[in-house]
């Protein structure tokens, strides 16, 4: 009885606490949107937040919450100048980019999005990420999107099984100035000295890297 | 770690013949300290801290060969083993190792990068007199002094698989380096004396701006699944006292060129001055030559752009950290 008790306290605590009511609302939010202007997350992320890559709607999956957090406020500025995001995230309160950001953060990983088979093209993107290319003052991927661009912490998105079409979108943006949102303007100086063809190379090879789990 | 090394005093190891002894014990080896006669090591005036020249002016033109060409064969297999120390020298924590540091992190892109102390650089000049252990260094013995001092660690001994392996990738990458010429590239950039002296304040701006979203508010570097992704700069973890990288000039040599990652040079020469006078403000492991007396083992070893024996924030410097 006495156990039974405290079971049914810690099934009401846990029901009120402020992780599970971020859950719910997240959630809602990626299923049904918030009803004032931000639609369903899932209509262009999916469910499972897996994304498109036809799209070039990128994979949310197990991606860092804090991450996509800065992503929401920055699509609200001009520092990430996106037509899709912008209004969606001007839509959403601050709560509730952070109950979909943490939402889509505890999600599963999916699988690589991609099964490019280019070989050569694989190859020369493996060398890129793993090496860099330093006669044009170009490090490794890895070395600060962490090993097997996992991801480390807030500042440096996870890049492995991301759609290829979307890691080539956003090193094209950032050559642009379309998004000026990296910290320090690290990703803007390599993006720079990158070429359209290491582009291609090394945004195939990420996106065919299965994520290794923490 | 470092190649290079600088300083104007020449001191006199006359007045402090306990001293030196104890030097000689730790830097020498017990091979090296038996053909020494007590009467070399005392004739002379030693000067423990003086740094190699500046590297020659010019365009970088040597290029070490490809990974792939790493031959399949007992010398191929040293060439890699030496490689995977190089690059993760944490397997050798605990052993040779005594902090988070690998050798990759400031001998980048695996020891070729130009400007970054390229082991190609290196290799081809030694054997060579050292000032700072006061005879004549083989590379091995070099490698040495990397794991007493920057790797604040153990040396692996001569002969031994570690160190073999370790040269051997020396050798290999330097392979088609002229023999006793200094190369454009080798150790790390020598910036012009700053205008204004460095100042540990401005650099912890430049700090906070530039350097610690890899390497942390308080320079304790970024962990994941505990390794260090990004290196800590400064406490226990870090390279010791002893090590070139603690002075001041050194590393701004090494921050200007080479930091942050990707954005070389966008420092200004001022800027990597007062940064690099931040990071090295703060305590680190004790100088293993240290002997028992701060002002003495700074007289000995640190009259030179450093924070050893100095005050900062009313702390004196040079206490070291475990």
């Amino acid at each position: 009885m006495l156990i039974h008790n405290k079971s049914i306290v810690l099934t009401i605590i846990m029901t009120l606490s402020p992780m599970a009511l971020a859950d719910d609302l997240g959630q809602t939010i990626v299923m049904q949107g918030n009803g004032k202007g931000a639609m369903a997350c899932s209509i262009c992320h999916g469910a499972s937040g897996a994304g498109q890559a036809q799209a070039a709607f990128p994979k949310l999956a197990g991606l860092d919450p804090e991450y996509m957090q800065k992503q929401l406020e920055d699509f609200t500025t001009a520092k990430r100048n996106n037509p899709v995001m912008s209004p969606i995230a001007k839509a959403l309160t601050k709560e509730e980019a952070v109950a979909v950001s943490s939402y889509f953060a505890q999600m599963p990983t999916p699988a690589p999005a991609s099964a490019n088979v280019d070989e050569p093209l694989i190859q020369a993107g493996k060398r890129l990420a793993e090496e860099g290319n330093w006669a044009n003052d170009i490090p490794s991927c890895f070395a600060c999107h962490g090993t097997n661009a996992n991801g480390i912490g807030a500042n440096f998105p996870a890049l492995a099984g991301q759609h290829a079409s979307y890691i080539e979108q956003q090193l094209n943006a950032w050559r642009s100035g379309q998004r000026s949102n990296d910290p320090n303007q690290l990703m803007a100086s390599v993006s720079q000295r990158l070429s359209e063809a290491e582009i291609k190379a090394v945004s195939a090879f990420l996106a065919n890297l299965s994520v290794t789990e923490h | 770690m470092l190649v290079v090394f600088m300083l104007h005093t020449k001191i006199n190891i006359k007045v402090m013949p306990k001293l030196n002894l104890r030097v000689l014990r730790l830097q020498l080896g017990a091979v090296l300290l038996s053909s020494l006669t007590l009467s070399q090591a005392f004739a002379a005036d030693k000067d423990y801290q003086v740094e190699l020249p500046a590297a020659p002016e010019g365009s970088v033109t040597f290029t070490s060969p490809n990974e792939a060409d790493i031959p399949n064969n007992a010398f191929g297999d040293a060439v890699r083993y030496g490689q995977s120390l190089f690059t993760n020298t944490q397997q050798l924590r605990g052993k040779y190792v005594g902090n988070e540091l690998n050798c990759s992190n400031c001998h980048i892109n695996k020891g070729r990068k130009a400007n970054a102390a390229p082991l190609w650089g290196a290799f081809p000049m030694y054997p060579a007199y050292r000032k700072k252990n006061d005879h004549v260094n083989t590379i091995d013995e070099r490698i040495q002094g990397c794991f007493t001092y920057s790797m604040n660690g153990t040396p692996p001994p001569f002969g031994s698989k570690e160190l073999t392996a370790l040269v051997t990738y020396h050798y290999w990458l330097s392979t088609g380096a002229p023999v006793g010429q200094a190369l454009p590239g080798r150790g790390y950039p020598k910036l012009d004396t700053p205008a204004e002296a460095p100042s540990v304040s401005r650099g912890e701006v430049v700090y906070q701006d530039n350097c610690a979203i890899c390497h942390g508010d308080n320079g304790a570097g970024t962990q994941v699944d505990g390794h260090y992704a990004f290196p800590p700069l400064w406490g226990k973890d870090s390279f010791n006292w002893g090590a070139g990288m603690h002075r001041v000039n050194t590393a701004a040599g090494f921050i200007k060129a080479n930091m942050p990652l990707g954005k070389p040079n966008s420092l200004t020469d001022q800027q990597a001055w007062d940064v690099a006078a931040f990071m090295n403000s703060h305590e680190r492991p004790q100088d293993p030559r240290y002997n028992g007396n701060i002002a003495q083992t700074a007289e000995t070893f640190h009259k030179h752009q450093c924070f050893y024996n100095k005050e900062v924030d009313n702390e004196l410097r040079g206490q070291g950290v475990k």
